[in-house]
């Protein structure tokens, strides 16, 4: 199959979805490829939004709604694995044979979790109590925060930077939503079972978002979740099957042993195994963080080192929605521009 | 007939220079030694060890074995200057004695015989032997050639680097490749003048008398001869040639049973001035191959403490896997040096050098803090269980969950009284206190887990960390049998006491160095494994093994290059497409999950994934499997 568009958009997560939207809006006819069955991306397996705790399927049906436009074809199922070409044409190909034209090109390969069974001392694929922030989204939306015999915790910990923040693992920079993620999970826990005693153990609080600080206070306040500086060094199960994990308390300057039922792990971001194999089919340049490098950190974050090929979304940085959005609607402006002014240089 | 000229004096005070100051360094070096290490001496002296240090010396002095074995082309070079130049100057003196005005000559009538016997080796035997001189000249010119070739080119003699010299050693060199070549053209000269000499330098002689005043040019050449000689005897002291004559004492003295300790002593000196410099550790380095880092090696570490230099940084930049140990053709104690420069805190040098560096005198270096009694508030009178067995799985199987699982789970297939010492936390085995230098702190955990450990009653000690292991084993003072679990699982099986279902899967196996070099358990896991994977072997295994890179042993390392080793390693791993990396060391786990594609496993995962109530599916005759399995098998 081979098809020529305006505009080919790879990736059909959030950034993905809102460029391919706005494109098809402006009157460009767009291929939006995304590799799973189904557009959406991470967005689809989280419950509440931080900071508002809105349903994440409400931002779903926006972005769906985006995209039902007869200038865009959603190509489900399709692996995008190299891009060639200069500006003007690209040919991309896909895993399963497809060939995509486009005169541009928007990158949106997103992010995927830290698997956290590489930091085995948290013992996640070890010890069933021992979760990620994704698998608790999961429960929540099923209705229910329930242990693996079946029985609800009475202690839950949330372990910050998994995969964050890590030398030991190669990841330096900070994912920058999981802080946010487990304050709005700890209040999430506590609505749901009554009487639940939360733990948070970080290096750093980065509140760094609208009313971030405001819900940080709501949890402590209102909610009573301790949040202890430290970072756990392991965790363990003891003889009645409860998990113990060791820290330090770097506020009172000692270590510390606690029992808990639940161990959450806040998963960060890393580059998305389909990006690191299209960086490697095409010549698109990475940073030293693994993810996409822009042509300006300042004034050209959607640009990549290929002239007509362009970025949107978590595949340069880590990003919240609302930081996806934008970033994926400043693409839409480049690439409209870049496309003019080639029409302008080919008349 | 001349008896004596004034050209060989720089040869003469060269010789005579050297041969005193030998005897006068191997006098204080002895001195020095302690009272038990002279007894050893000396009853090496009369012993075994004389006999086994002549042989070691010519095998290893003379011929290269070892170095012959692993690089042909090097050892080559190697022995055709040192054997070569052993015979020339053997031969040499029988010739003076038999041929010359008279017997039992001064030296120099043996090295300059040509020139005080220019027409000798015309008639009969005579010609024989000049024609055998002959050869053996030439054998030496030839490893000279390759020796001036690998400082050019490396490769040649199959080293991808050589090392970088220091101005004295470059003077020395230069002497060094003089001497052949000036022998050469002396001779040749002299030959040509008297129409004597066999195919070498009668030919050259022939054909450079035939348009240049031979017996002219001769004479000059017979002084650089000489002089190039003195010159490298006067310098050798100073140069990595010292190795020259202390090696020989280096392997009297290790015959002897002297071992390097962990203070500085006549035996570490006498092991670093043994290293030659030749560059064979910096190719074994995966610092070197893999990050590119050529400044911390062991012929760098030898030549900096030698020469006075601060050495703080090299002693510590290293990850300690012992790999140059294994290649090192002198076979010296590389990392109980470096270890003995790493206990020292206080950034003194331990030893300094005085007149011009020809002697050395040992600081007497004191301890950094002074003795502040007991440094860790450890708990005793915790709880003992008696055991038949007790498990200390470390701080690094704390770290590694999977690993601690799979052995409860064997534990309980064992059907053994098990007690696992560190469930809840315990001290720590001491190590990487004792790899920091802190000897004193460690003794303290030493005691506090010693004391545990005898309460217990156990008969058998298990751990899953091969450092812990190493420690336990040489560092305390147990009753109990210190085991790895790779030796138990093997004991487990021996005994019928565990059976597995061959899962046939394609698997590779890491060595860690810990388990590997340092403990010296190849067969162990290599049986094991057997007898529930298809096991597949790479070139780096066993005493070649690879350092996963996240050795506890260098603080310096910053972790993109540690990452840089390990990805490298499993690299090489996984060449023929393994299922899986298998290992039996949680920091060599650990430190591949980071980087690897392929799954990694420890051997106690893989096993206890495969236990079964009978052994199901015999696994396909393992080329590993010890000789006592099989006579086993067979008898049953």
């Amino acid at each position: 199959m081979n098809s020529m568009v305006d505009v080919l958009v790879i990736g059909g997560g959030v950034a993905g979805m809102e460029a391919a939207g706005q494109l098809a809006r402006s009157g460009y006819s767009v291929i939006l490829a995304e590799k799973e069955p189904l557009t959406g991306g991470h967005l689809k397996n989280w419950y509440h939004l931080f900071p508002d705790r809105r349903d994440g399927n409400e931002v779903g049906e926006y972005l769906d709604n985006l995209v039902k436009n007869k200038n865009i074809e959603i190509r489900n199922n399709t692996c995008i694995t190299g891009i060639t070409g200069r500006k003007g044409k690209f040919t991309a190909t896909a895993s399963d044979g497809q060939v995509v034209e486009a005169e541009a090109v928007i990158v949106a390969t997103g992010f995927d979790l830290f698997d956290s069974r590489r930091k085995e001392e948290y013992g996640y694929g070890i010890y069933p109590n021992v979760i990620t922030s994704a698998d608790l989204e999961k429960m929540f939306r099923n209705g229910s925060v329930k242990l693996a015999d079946g029985g609800v915790p009475a202690r839950i910990g949330f372990i910050h930077c998994v995969g964050s923040r890590d030398e030991k693992v190669g990841n330096l920079y900070c994912s920058k939503l999981c802080c946010i993620t487990a304050v709005k999970q700890a209040m999430e826990v506590h609505e749901k079972i009554s009487g639940v005693k939360t733990f948070c153990f970080y290096m750093d609080m980065r509140m760094g978002g609208a009313y971030y600080e405001e819900i940080y206070r709501e949890a402590q306040e209102k909610y009573g979740v301790s949040f202890i500086r430290g970072k756990v060094s392991e965790v363990s199960q003891g003889y009645n099957g409860r998990l113990v994990i060791k820290a330090e308390d770097t506020l009172a300057g000692r270590p510390l042993r606690m029992e808990l039922d639940m161990v959450v792990l806040m998963a960060g971001m890393e580059m998305s195994d389909a990006g690191e194999i299209l960086a490697g089919k095409s010549s698109l340049r990475r940073g030293e963080n693994r993810f996409f490098s822009t042509a300006d950190n300042h004034t050209a974050s959607n640009r990549s080192n290929m002239k007509g090929v362009f970025y949107a979304g978590t595949c340069t940085a880590p990003m919240n929605i609302t930081e996806s959005i934008s970033h994926a609607r400043a693409a839409v402006t480049e690439v409209v521009s870049y496309l003019r002014e080639k029409k302008q240089r080919d008349e | 007939m001349k008896d004596f000229d004034i050209f060989v004096l720089p040869f003469n005070t060269g010789l005579y220079f050297i041969l005193i100051y030998c005897v006068v360094r191997c006098v204080i070096w002895f001195r020095q030694l302690s009272r038990a290490d002279k007894l050893r001496l000396q009853r090496g002296f009369f012993g075994r060890a004389f006999g086994q240090s002549l042989k070691e010396i010519f095998m290893e002095s003379l011929i290269h074995r070892r170095i012959l074995k692993s690089k042909p082309v090097l050892g080559y070079m190697h022995m055709s200057l040192a054997f070569g130049w052993f015979l020339l100057i053997l031969f040499g003196t029988i010739e003076a004695d038999i041929f010359g005005a008279k017997h039992l000559n001064p030296p120099y009538r043996a090295i300059f015989f040509r020139f005080f016997n220019p027409d000798h080796g015309t008639t009969g035997l005579t010609r024989i032997w000049s024609f055998w001189m002959d050869l053996l000249l030439a054998f030496i010119l030839s490893g000279l050639l390759l020796a001036v070739i690998k400082r050019f080119i490396p490769g040649v003699v199959g080293m991808k680097k050589t090392t970088r010299h220091k101005p004295a050693d470059r003077i020395a060199l230069t002497a060094l490749w003089l001497i052949f070549p000036s022998r050469l053209l002396a001779e040749s000269f002299t030959c040509g003048a008297h129409g004597s000499g066999s195919f070498l330098t009668g030919t050259t002689g022939a054909w450079l008398a035939s348009f240049l005043p031979a017996e002219t040019l001769a004479y000059p050449f017979w002084w650089l001869y000489s002089l190039s000689l003195g010159v490298f005897f006067i310098l050798l002291p100073v140069t990595r040639y010292m190795h020259i004559p202390t090696e020989l004492f280096l392997i009297f003295m290790r015959n002897s049973g002297i071992s390097t300790g962990d203070k500085t002593g006549t035996f570490s000196e006498v092991q670093i001035h043994s290293c030659s410099s030749c560059g064979m550790c910096i190719d074994a380095c995966q610092m070197n191959f893999v990050t590119g880092i050529r400044y911390m090696q062991p012929v760098y570490l030898h030549r900096s403490i030698r020469n006075d230099e601060d050495i703080t940084e090299i002693a510590h930049d290293c990850l300690m896997c012992g790999r140059c140990e294994e290649v090192c053709p002198v076979g010296i104690e590389i990392s109980a040096v470096r270890m003995i420069q790493r206990r020292n805190k206080t950034g003194e040098p331990l030893v300094k050098n005085n007149w011009m560096g020809y002697f050395r005198n040992r600081n007497n270096v004191g301890s950094e803090k002074s003795d502040t009694g007991q440094v860790y508030n450890l708990r005793n009178g915790r709880e003992v269980k008696q055991a038949d067995v007790i498990y200390f799985a470390g701080c690094m199987t704390h770290l590694t969950p999977g690993i601690k699982e799979a052995m409860m789970k064997i534990f309980r297939a064992s059907g053994e009284k098990v007690w696992f010492m560190d469930e809840e936390g315990g001290a720590c085995c001491g190590r990487p206190l004792m790899l920091a230098g802190n000897d004193r702190e460690a003794r303290e955990l030493i005691n506090y887990n010693s004391e545990i450990i005898r309460k217990s009653g156990a008969k058998t000690l298990v751990t899953s960390c091969p450092i812990c292991y190493n420690v336990f084993r040489d560092s305390y003072y147990l009753e109990a049998e210190v085991m790895h679990h790779t030796e138990y699982l093997k004991h487990l099986i021996d005994d019928g006491n565990l059976r597995f279902n061959y899962s046939g899967r394609k698997v590779v196996y890491h060595d860690p160095c810990e388990l590997g070099r340092i403990a010296g358990i190849y067969d162990a896991p290599r049986e094991v494994l057997s007898w529930v994977a298809d096991l597949h072997e790479i070139p780096e295994r066993e005493e070649k093994g690879l350092c996963c890179g996240g050795s506890l042993g260098n603080l310096i390392l910053n972790p993109s290059k540690k990452a840089a080793i390990a990805s490298d390693a499993v690299k090489r791993l996984t060449r023929n497409n393994p299922e899986m990396i298998v290992t039996s060391c949680p920091l060599c786990k650990k430190t591949f999950s980071q980087v690897s594609h392929v799954k990694v496993s420890d051997i106690a995962e893989v096993t206890a994934d495969e236990i079964a109530a009978v052994q199901v599916r015999k696994p396909r005759r393992p080329a590993s499997v010890s000789l006592k399995v099989m006579v086993k098998q067979l008898l049953e």
